[in-house]
Parts: C-alpha cells; structure tokens; sequence
C-alpha cells in the first residue's frame, strides 16, 4: 500500500485495532466490491458466462474473518464469500481467474463455475453447489484441530436460506457435543433466491436456534463492519479457550439480483430495492472512519486509485490467461502419487483413467475425453 | 499363520493401522465403549481413548462430512456406517462433497478417508437391515468401492483403503462376519485396490462375483464340476476402479461370462460387467453373457420363505451355470 496509516484513534482503540487495520479492513471491504461490480459489467458485456455476488455482504464477511488467523485457522466459504476469500488471503486476480474460469484458476482450474473459491494455501476449504455441505467439513477440520491439539479456529459461513438445511442442525449438535473450536456465520441477507426469511423461518433470527444447541447465538448487524468484528473475536477467543462454538448472525443485504440468471424485481417490491443502499456496509465504515479521522481525502484518493488499478490488472491477466486443456480433464479423479505402500493398479508413473496409460478404467477414460 | 473370522481381521486391522498412524481415528454409532453393533471396534475405545475413537449422534450425513472435515485437516478418519442401508442421508456428503473433492479443486485439496459399512443379507434383516447398495457407488467416479470376500483380503484391502489418499467405500457382508474364516498372516502386507482375483481356474466358463457371492460361486462350481463344467471364478475384491484386465482375460479364455450379484437385477453393479465383457470381448463369446442377481423387489423381505425366495444362493447359480455351459 502506497499510503499507510500509524497510530491509533479512539475507534480503532475501541475495538483493540490501529489505525492501519481499519484502513486495511476498508480497503478489503471497497477490494470486494470492485471486484464485484466488475464480475457484473464482464457478465453484461458478454466476457463471462455467469455471476453470483457478494454486494451488501462485503462489511460483515471482512469483520467476521478478520479475527481469524490467516494460514492457520480454516474458512469453509460459500458461494458470496468474494470479500471472506479476500480477507484471508485469497487476491483480486484469484477471484477474477474464478469468473474467466482459466486454466491457472487456484480455487478449480476452470472446473467450477464462478463463486466456487477454494485455495489449500490460504486454508480456505473448496466448495460445491449443494448449499450447507461445507457446515460439516468446517465442523470436520474443528475435530481434527482438537484431536491434534493444533490450536486452530475452523469457520463456515452460509446464507440463512442454506441455514434450514439438516446438516447444520447435524453440525451444530456435534459442535457443541465436543465443544469443538467452530463458528457458524450466517450471512442473512432476508432471501433464500425469491423466498423471504418469513416463508423460511419462523423466528426472528437463526441465532435463536442456538439455545437449542446449548451455545450462544449472537446477532449483529451486518453493516457495522466493527460490530461483526467485536462479535467475531469473542467467538474466535472462546473457540480458542476450548468453550466451544457460537453462532453468529450477521443481518445483511443482498444489493444484486441472486445472480446474473436472476430477476429480482419480479419478487421486490423496488421501495425495498431503494431502501437498501441506506444499509449498506461500505458507506457507513467510510463515514466512520472519515468521522473518526482515519481516512482523509488523501487516503481515500491513493486507496480509490489502487482498487481501480488492482481490478484492471487483475481482470487484464485473468483474460489473457490460457483456457484449461481438455486433454487435462481426466486429471485428479484420483491422486496420481500414491505415497502409501498401496501400489496404484494401474502401475507406477501413469495416472488414474488419463487416457493412453494403460489403466483398468483405461477403455472409459477414453470414451470420456472424446465425448 | 493364524485362522481368523471375517470381522476378527478386520478389528485387528483397525487396531494395527490405529497403533501405526496417530492420524487414524474411527467414528460411527455405537463404535465406543459398545464396539460397533457387529463388534467390529470392540477394544479400540479401550485402547485408544475419546479422541480416537468418537461415538457419533444417529447422524449419517455428519459421519461423512465431518470425516471429510477431519480428512482436510491431517487426519485419517476410518467412518463407520452401522448399516448400509442406513447411509442415504450421507449420500449427498459422499457424492458432491468426498468424491468430487480432489476434481473439483485440480488437485487442491484430497479425501483421505474410509467408509465402512456392513451390507447384504440372508440374515433375517428385511428390507432396511439386508440391502446390496453398492450400485448407486460404484457409479461415482472419485470414490473406490472394495468389498473383500475373505480375512486375508479384508486385512489386505483395509490396509490399502486407510493408508489411500481418497475416499474409499469398504463394504462388509454381515453374513460373513463370524461365518467366514480364513489364515491372516501377521505381516504387514496389503492387497492393492483394483485388483481381482481368480479364486478358482478353470476352462468352460468364467463366473465374476464379490462379496458373499463369492464364496457361493465356488460352492456352485464345486457343484457342476462334478458334472463335468469347469468353471474359473474371478472374485473382484475390488469393484471400483474394476480390474478390467483380469475379467476379460478369462473371459477370452472360457468363452462364457456369468455374473453374480445379491443386488436387485435392474441396474446392478453386474450390469456394468456385463456391459464391458460384451463390448470388449465379444469376439471372444460363445453364448450370451448373463447374470444372476435378486429379483427386483424394493427389499429383502422378512419371513425366512420370502429371505430364502429372494437370496442367490449356490444351487440359482448351478443352475445359471448349467444353462449357460449348454448354450
């Protein structure tokens, strides 16, 4: 960053944070939402086929990740989690290498479509459509943290549509059963696609389901990027302390149709659609952080500038990359190194169904690469 | 050499793969102080504690995806289903989330996990205590589905199945568990994934089972050898990633396929050897290729006249046999 901020104003004092991790938050938040209002004009002038979106979810997702410790504890992310991946580590470009789906994509290799982050370096937990499935591996690798005693934190976060699904009653049980080093972040933003949190829900919040589980439920609201922090770092330290898991309920918006295959104005009313802007994240922190005299004009300039330049090299690169290779995708069925004493059956040096080498599968790898 | 039952190999393999690798904890229902339903983990609890062995909630769908969780993050969950028939609600976490894993992220992230669930019947267990599941798995690229027929290959397979690094589906026939014996040697050794066996030579015709089915395609050919059919059966031990080269060499020899499964006939796993022995070596065929399976009712039902209706059993595949040598 070109301009960095020291010391530390009363609102970063507030929250145990310096100026510069305030800046740093905002900037992250603004990233998110750079990125995504680009995904949209890529998809609307025709150079990518499909957009799910993360605008008016960006606040709570920075908040809620940023107590996390990056590369050590886990994040199980979903499908609107552009500004959770960007917060622990995950950059621009990764995120627009997932909308062009390319070759180097590190969240599938062009395999998934857009939305679908995932990145082993980062500790962020691929994911598949089936929504509320990574409740469970979240809870998985918080099992394997106490087991192992490695002191790590695993995170899920997921809409309070997908919050109605089994697993995460599953999920929840067996958390706190164990006392497991696990939050559950639900990101309600009042619709499943067309359905209102009404027809989905019968009381006021998802957090009220925690008493059911014996753990706490904490509700914030999602456009107070320092309330879902505060909020988030005490799950974080109970979770550490080995008290357990929480679930916190972020109140969001969501800004954007449910994706680019969606119309929303067929089932919101448009005063709701006008009314949204008045809580959206973004905004409100750069108002408080100007109140708070933590962004000048300046900074904000410097910062504004940077975004736009990280989006067009990011969206320049991602373009310009290769295609994936179909003749790379009988690849990673299987592992293709077996470190066990388990020979492969298909004999050493050649990969499972990759056509050509000779496998048990070898005659319907073949079929499948000139289908 | 020792005689072991079924399920005494397969508890000790927990046990030794347990004691090898700190990483390799079992969880399911009942699996702790109780032992497993069948005593398939019994003395596992007592020898290595909460940690390492976890009695679950009656929640499938969590037995799986928790292991797929645990499996991230460095260890080796071996997850017990109590019955097959009981795995359904996991069926989403085994085959969106494990078998798709490593596909999904280009190599990113990998499942090192087993799934162990008893299956079959003839042991009064009806509809939901019987069933043959393995069909809707083994259509899953990403997943490796293994069902032994004897100790030294539940040993062997067990082995491979913990010690792989994706997610292997381990069937056990609860029939065989203390009706099956066989010698385990005390070594360490492994029978590889994807790899059949022929369990018996011979010349006339090639009968390919698993499971139970294995066991009762020898007593069959046992049988109709004494009439003067010679018959090699190849014994898959594997079913997926299938050991293609071994069936079709057979078959190429014999000329005659018979395939045995306890599943339903529609749609079985037999279905698909069926298919690569017709496509593959048809030139080979002297008469069609055939099966024997159970009849395609919804489930195994109770009364042991309606069981025994039901079952495959050594003298339907004489029959089966007998039909085909005189095509």
């Amino acid at each position: 960053m070109a301009v960095t901020r020291t010391g530390t104003s009363d609102l970063a004092a507030s929250v145990g944070l310096t100026d510069a991790d305030l800046v740093a938050m905002y900037r992250t938040v603004a990233l998110a939402r750079a990125v995504d209002e680009r995904m949209w004009i890529l998809n609307r002038a025709g150079r990518i086929p499909f957009v799910i979106s993360g605008q008016g979810h960006e606040g709570a997702q920075v908040g809620m990740a940023w107590p996390l410790e990056r590369k050590k504890d886990w994040i199980a992310p979903f499908y609107r989690s552009i500004a959770t991946c960007l917060a622990f580590g995950m950059t621009a470009q990764d995120i627009l290498m997932a909308q062009y789906a390319k070759a180097a994509d590190p969240s599938s290799g062009g395999r998934q479509m857009p939305g679908h982050y995932g990145n082993a370096e980062n500790n962020l937990l691929s994911l598949s459509s089936p929504v509320a499935t990574q409740m469970l591996h979240a809870v998985g690798i918080a099992l394997a943290a106490k087991i192992r005693k490695t002191g790590q934190v695993a995170m899920t976060s997921m809409g309070e549509g997908s919050s109605n699904q089994g697993d995460v009653h599953e999920g929840l049980n067996f958390a706190a059963i164990h006392k497991l080093p696990f939050i559950l972040v639900i990101e309600n933003n009042g619709y499943a696609i067309s359905v209102p949190a009404a027809r989905q829900i019968a009381t006021p919040n998802v957090a009220d389901r925690a008493a059911g589980y014996g753990i706490p439920g904490v509700v914030v609201d999602g456009s107070d990027v320092l309330a879902c922090y505060a909020a988030s770092k005490a799950a974080v330290e109970r979770a550490r302390r080995g008290d357990g898991p929480t679930l916190l309920e972020a109140k969001v918006i969501r800004l954007t149709a449910h994706s680019s295959d969606d119309q929303q104005t067929k089932y919101r009313p448009e005063q709701e659609l006008a009314e949204l802007r008045g809580h959206d994240a973004l905004p409100r922190f750069r108002d408080q952080l100007r109140d708070a005299g933590v962004l000048t004009e300046e900074l904000e300039a410097v910062l504004a500038a940077e975004i736009k330049a990280e989006v067009e090299a990011a969206t320049d690169h991602a373009e310009a990359e290769p295609d994936p290779d179909p003749s790379t995708a009988m690849r990673w069925v299987f592992a293709e190194s077996w470190p066990s004493e388990t020979p492969p059956p298909w004999g050493v040096g050649g990969g499972h169904g990759m056509t050509g080498q000779g496998g048990p599968e070898d005659g319907s790898a073949a079929e499948g690469a000139t289908d | 050499m020792a005689l072991k039952t079924f399920i005494e190999a397969i508890r000790e393999t927990l046990a030794d793969e347990m004691r090898r690798d700190p990483s390799v904890i079992v969880l399911g229902e009942d699996v702790g102080k109780k032992g497993g339903v069948f005593l398939a983990t019994d003395g596992l609890w007592a020898e290595f504690g909460d940690d390492r062995v976890i009695d679950t909630p009656l929640t499938e769908s969590l037995i799986v995806g928790a292991s797929i969780g645990a499996a991230v993050n460095g260890l080796r969950p071996v997850a017990e289903i109590q019955f097959a028939d009981f795995i359904f609600p996991a069926f989403n976490q085994i085959l969106s989330e494990a078998s798709r894993m490593r596909y999904r992220s280009n190599n990113g992230f990998g499942v090192p996990m087993t799934i162990r669930a008893p299956y079959g019947g003839g042991v009064h267990g009806a509809l939901y205590h019987s069933q043959s599941v393995e069909a809707f798995f083994t259509h899953i690229p990403g997943l490796k589905v293994v069902i032994p027929s004897t100790p030294y290959d539940a040993r062997g397979l067990l082995r491979s199945a913990i010690r792989d690094d994706d997610p292997v589906l381990f069937f056990e026939h609860k029939k065989m568990y203390r009706s099956v014996r066989g010698d385990v040697p005390e070594t360490d050794y492994v029978v590889p994934l994807g790899r059949a066996a022929i369990t018996r030579p011979g010349s006339q015709i090639t009968v390919v089972a698993y499971g139970l089915m294995a066991h009762y395609a020898l007593e069959a050919a046992d049988v109709v050898g004494e009439e003067g059919i010679s018959v090699e059966v190849v014994d898959l031990r594997t079913l997926r990633p299938i050991d293609k080269e071994m069936v079709l060499g057979s078959v190429r020899k014999t000329g005659k396929c018979l395939v045995v499964y306890e599943d339903n006939r529609f749609g079985g796993y037999g279905a698909e050897v069926a298919a690569i022995v017709a496509e593959e070596a048809f030139d080979y065929l002297d008469g069609p290729v055939t099966r024997i399976a159970g009849p395609d009712v919804p489930g195994v039902p109770y009364n042991h006249v309606l069981e025994d209706w039901f079952m495959v059993n050594p003298e339907k595949i004489a029959d089966g046999i007998r039909k085909l040598a005189a095509y």
